[in-house]
C-alpha cells in the first residue's frame, strides 16, 4: 500500500463524501422528515456500509481474478471495463432510479449498495487495486487485503465528509444551496472514469 | 440536455418555491368541440410590465383534430431533488399534453420559444397495447417515470381506467402502474404524499359513462365514482377504498398537501344527488389507515326552471357543481370553483378540518350569466373552472369550460371562452386580464400550466 494508494483512495472517498446522491442529502431528508438529527445520525453508518459493500466487491473480483491470471491481463480488463463504463454513464441518459422514500437501515444501506455501483464507486478503484497486483505479483492473498484495506479507507474518508456536509446543511446551510451548489458531479465523475481506465491500460 | 446545475424551476422544499420569481407565461389549453379544427396550446403573456400582458402571445395547432386536450404536465419537476433517484440536471421543458377523447399523448418542446413545438405524439394503440388504458387524463412527474391517469381501458374494454408509466426520457409507454388494483375500476385524478410512499386516486366514470354528456340514470342511480384510493406508491398496490357514501357523486380533484411531513390532503365532490350541493372533503391518515372527512359543503341556489337548461329544469334549482379545486403552495389558502352557479371561493384552511370561507367572486354561472369587471356589459357563460395558484401564491388564474359535452348540457346556448386572473391580496379580479372570444380563435380554454411551475405541478422531498 502506498502513499500515493492510500491518498487517492482517501481524497475519492472524500469526493463521494460531497456528492449530494450518494447518500448525506438521503440522511438530511430522513432527519428533515422526523424532525430529528438522530435519524439523520442514524443513517450515515448504513449507506457507508453500503458504500463500502459495493467497493469492497470490486476489490474482491480483482484480487480473485488476479489469483488466476496474469497482473497484466487483469490490468487490461480492468482498463477497459472502466473505460467502458465510463463511455456508458457518460453518453446515457438514464438515471437511478429507486421507488420509494420510506426505507428501513437494510434496506438505505441496500440503496446505498446499489447507488455506489451504479455510479461505478469502486470501479474507479481499479488502478489502485492492480497496482497491488503489479507490486506483489504472486501474493494474491496479501493483494487482497491490501485491497481491503482501501476499500475500507475510502469508506470511512466518504463517511467522515458525508457526515460533515450532512450535519452543516441539516443545522445551517439548509437544503437552498443545492439549487446552485449541485454540480452535475457525474458527467465529471465519467470522464474521470474514463481517464482512470485509459491510465490503467497504458501503464499495463 | 444535461445541465451542470440543477434546473432552475426545481426547489428543495415548497417554502423555497413559494419564493420563485412570478411567472411570464401561462400555457393553455384550448379544444375545438366541434373537431373539425386542431386544437392548441395558447401561450398568454402574464407578465404586467408587458405590452402584450393579457394577450395571446403564442398560439401552436396540434397536428390532428378532434383530440379534446384537457389536462397536462411537465416532464420534470422539483422531484428530480428527491434524495432515493436524484437526477436534478434534466430540464423542465417538455409539456405532456393528451387528448382526452382522442387517447393521443403530445409532447411539446417549450425551450427557446413562446409557441412551443411538437417533438413527439404518441399513438393511442401505444397506450392500448403497453398499458391497456385509453382516455389519459393528469400527468404528474413520478419517482421512477411520467405518471398518466386514464379513464378507460383499451381493446374493446370501456374500463378498468388506471395509470399508465411513460419513460422519463423517450416517452414511451413503458407499461400499466397497477401490480394490484384491488376493487378499483373508476379512475380519474391521482397525486401522491411522495415521502410516504403513498398513492392517492379518485373517480369519475369509464368513458361511456361520460363522453356524451352526463347520463341522468347513471347520476340518479349514483353510478359515478364516490371514492378514494389509497396505494403503496412503491409496491404499486391497492392498500385501502374509501367511500365518500353514493350520494357523493364524482370525486374529482386531489389536493395533498405540498409539505411532505403532513398526511392530508383535500378531494373535491361535484354533485350530491340527495340535495345538489357539492362538498370538500379532507383525508388524512388515522392509526395507520386512511379517513376522510366532508369539510365544506356548499348549497345549490334555486332557479326559475325557464332560466335553466334541461338537464335541470326538473330540480328548479342550480347545482354549484364543484369541478376543480386548488391549494396553494404554503397548504394555507384553497380555492373552489363552482362551475355552476360561477363562483370561485377562497378559504383559509391553516387548519385543514375547519375551512374558513374568507373571499368569493362571481363570474359566468347558469342563472347569473354574471359579467366581468372588464367587460361588465357581456354576459358570461361557463364560470369558473379550472383554477391554477402561482407558486407564491400571489395569482390565481381560472378557465370557463369543463368538458365538451358536459359544457352544452349545462350550458346549451355555449359557453363561451373566457380566463380570468385575481389578484389574491385583495381578492379582486385584475382588470387588465380578461382573454375572452376570439381571443381563443373558437377554441374552448381548459387547464392552466404556468411557466416555470404552478401548485398542482411540483412535489417536494424536503419540508
Amino acid at each position: 500500500m502506498t502513499a500515493t494508494g492510500v491518498t487517492a483512495a482517501l481524497l475519492l472517498g472524500a469526493f463521494h463524501g460531497l456528492n449530494p446522491a450518494m447518500g448525506w442529502l438521503f440522511a438530511v431528508a430522513r432527519g428533515l422528515q422526523e424532525r430529528s438529527r438522530a435519524k439523520l445520525l442514524a443513517s450515515l453508518p448504513a449507506i457507508a456500509a453500503g458504500h463500502l459493500a459495493s467497493v469492497a466487491l470490486v476489490a474482491i473480483v480483482i484480487s480473485a481474478t488476479g489469483s488466476l491470471t496474469t497482473a497484466r491481463t487483469v490490468a487490461i480488463a480492468g482498463g477497459a471495463v472502466l473505460v467502458g463504463f465510463g463511455l456508458w454513464r457518460l453518453l446515457s441518459k438514464r438515471h437511478f432510479r429507486w421507488v420509494g422514500m420510506r426505507l428501513s437501515l437494510p434496506q438505505l444501506a441496500a440503496w446505498s449498495f446499489l447507488m455506489s455501483s451504479a455510479h461505478g464507486a469502486g470501479l474507479m478503484l481499479i488502478p489502485l487495486f492492480t497496482g497491488m497486483h503489479t507490486g506483489h505479483a504472486g501474493h494474491a492473498g496479501h493483494a487482497l487485503y491490501g485491497s481491503l484495506g482501501l476499500a475500507v479507507l475510502h469508506t470511512l474518508a466518504m463517511f467522515a465528509v458525508a457526515g460533515v456536509v450532512a450535519v452543516i446543511v441539516y443545522e445551517l446551510a439548509g437544503l437552498t444551496i443545492l439549487r446552485r451548489a449541485w454540480f452535475n458531479v457525474d458527467r465529471m465523475w465519467a470522464a474521470a472514469l474514463v481517464a482512470a481506465g485509459v491510465i490503467t491500460l497504458v501503464q499495463a | 440536455m444535461t445541465l451542470w446545475t440543477p434546473d432552475p424551476t426545481f426547489y428543495p422544499s415548497p417554502r423555497d418555491a413559494a419564493a420563485a420569481p412570478a411567472e411570464r407565461y401561462a400555457y393553455v389549453v384550448a379544444f375545438d368541440r366541434q373537431a373539425a379544427r386542431p386544437d392548441a396550446i395558447a401561450v398568454l403573456d402574464v407578465d404586467p410590465s408587458s405590452p402584450g400582458y393579457g394577450g395571446v402571445a403564442g398560439w401552436t395547432d396540434l397536428p390532428y383534430i378532434g383530440d379534446e386536450l384537457h389536462h397536462f404536465g411537465w416532464n420534470a419537476c422539483s422531484s428530480a431533488l428527491c434524495p432515493n433517484a436524484p437526477h436534478p440536471h434534466i430540464e423542465r421543458r417538455y409539456l405532456v399534453v393528451p387528448g382526452l377523447r382522442s387517447s393521443r399523448i403530445y409532447i411539446l418542446d417549450t425551450k427557446d420559444r413562446i409557441s412551443p413545438e411538437v417533438v413527439k405524439v404518441i399513438e393511442p394503440q401505444e397506450l392500448a397495447e403497453r398499458a391497456g388504458y385509453s382516455r389519459p387524463h393528469t400527468v404528474h412527474c413520478g419517482p421512477d417515470g411520467l405518471y398518466v391517469s386514464a379513464l378507460g381501458g383499451a381493446n374493446g374494454q370501456d374500463g378498468p381506467g388506471g395509470i399508465a408509466i411513460l419513460d422519463h426520457q423517450s416517452f414511451e409507454v413503458l407499461g400499466r402502474w397497477e401490480q394490484d388494483r384491488g376493487p378499483q375500476y373508476l379512475a380519474y385524478d391521482f397525486w401522491w404524499h411522495i415521502n410516504h410512499d403513498v398513492l392517492v386516486s379518485s373517480e369519475w366514470g369509464t368513458p361511456s359513462m361520460i363522453e356524451d354528456g352526463v347520463v341522468g340514470e347513471l347520476l340518479l342511480g349514483r353510478k359515478y365514482g364516490h371514492r378514494l384510493h389509497f396505494w403503496d406508491l412503491r409496491k404499486r398496490r391497492h392498500l385501502q377504498e374509501v367511500d365518500l357514501g353514493d350520494q357523493h357523486q364524482m370525486t374529482l380533484e386531489l389536493r395533498p398537501a405540498h409539505d411532505p411531513t403532513k398526511t392530508y390532503g383535500f378531494a373535491g365532490v361535484v354533485v350530491s344527488v340527495e340535495d345538489l350541493s357539492a362538498s370538500v372533503w379532507t383525508w388524512y391518515r388515522d392509526n395507520g389507515g386512511w379517513q376522510a372527512r366532508k369539510v365544506i359543503q356548499i348549497p345549490a341556489e334555486p332557479g326559475d326552471p325557464d332560466d335553466l337548461p334541461d338537464v335541470l329544469k326538473p330540480f328548479g334549482a342550480v347545482p354549484p357543481l364543484v369541478t376543480d379545486i386548488d391549494l396553494s403552495v404554503d397548504d394555507q389558502r384553497l380555492y373552489v370553483s363552482c362551475w355552476g352557479t360561477g363562483e370561485i371561493k377562497q378559504y383559509d384552511v391553516s387548519d385543514p378540518f375547519n375551512p374558513v370561507e374568507i373571499g368569493s367572486l362571481r363570474a359566468g354561472g347558469i342563472v347569473r350569466n354574471q359579467p366581468h369587471p372588464a367587460a361588465p356589459d357581456l354576459a358570461l357563460r361557463g364560470g369558473p373552472q379550472m383554477v391554477e395558484v402561482s407558486r407564491d401564491g400571489r395569482r390565481v388564474f381560472l378557465t370557463n369550460s369543463l368538458y365538451g359535452s358536459w359544457d352544452d348540457q349545462f350550458y346549451p346556448d355555449g359557453v363561451g371562452a373566457w380566463m380570468a386572473k385575481i389578484d389574491t391580496d385583495t381578492f379582486t379580479f385584475d382588470e387588465r386580464f380578461f382573454p375572452h372570444g376570439d381571443d381563443f380563435r373558437g377554441l374552448r380554454p381548459h387547464q392552466v400550466r404556468l411557466q416555470g411551475g404552478d401548485a398542482s405541478s411540483d412535489s417536494y422531498c424536503y419540508p
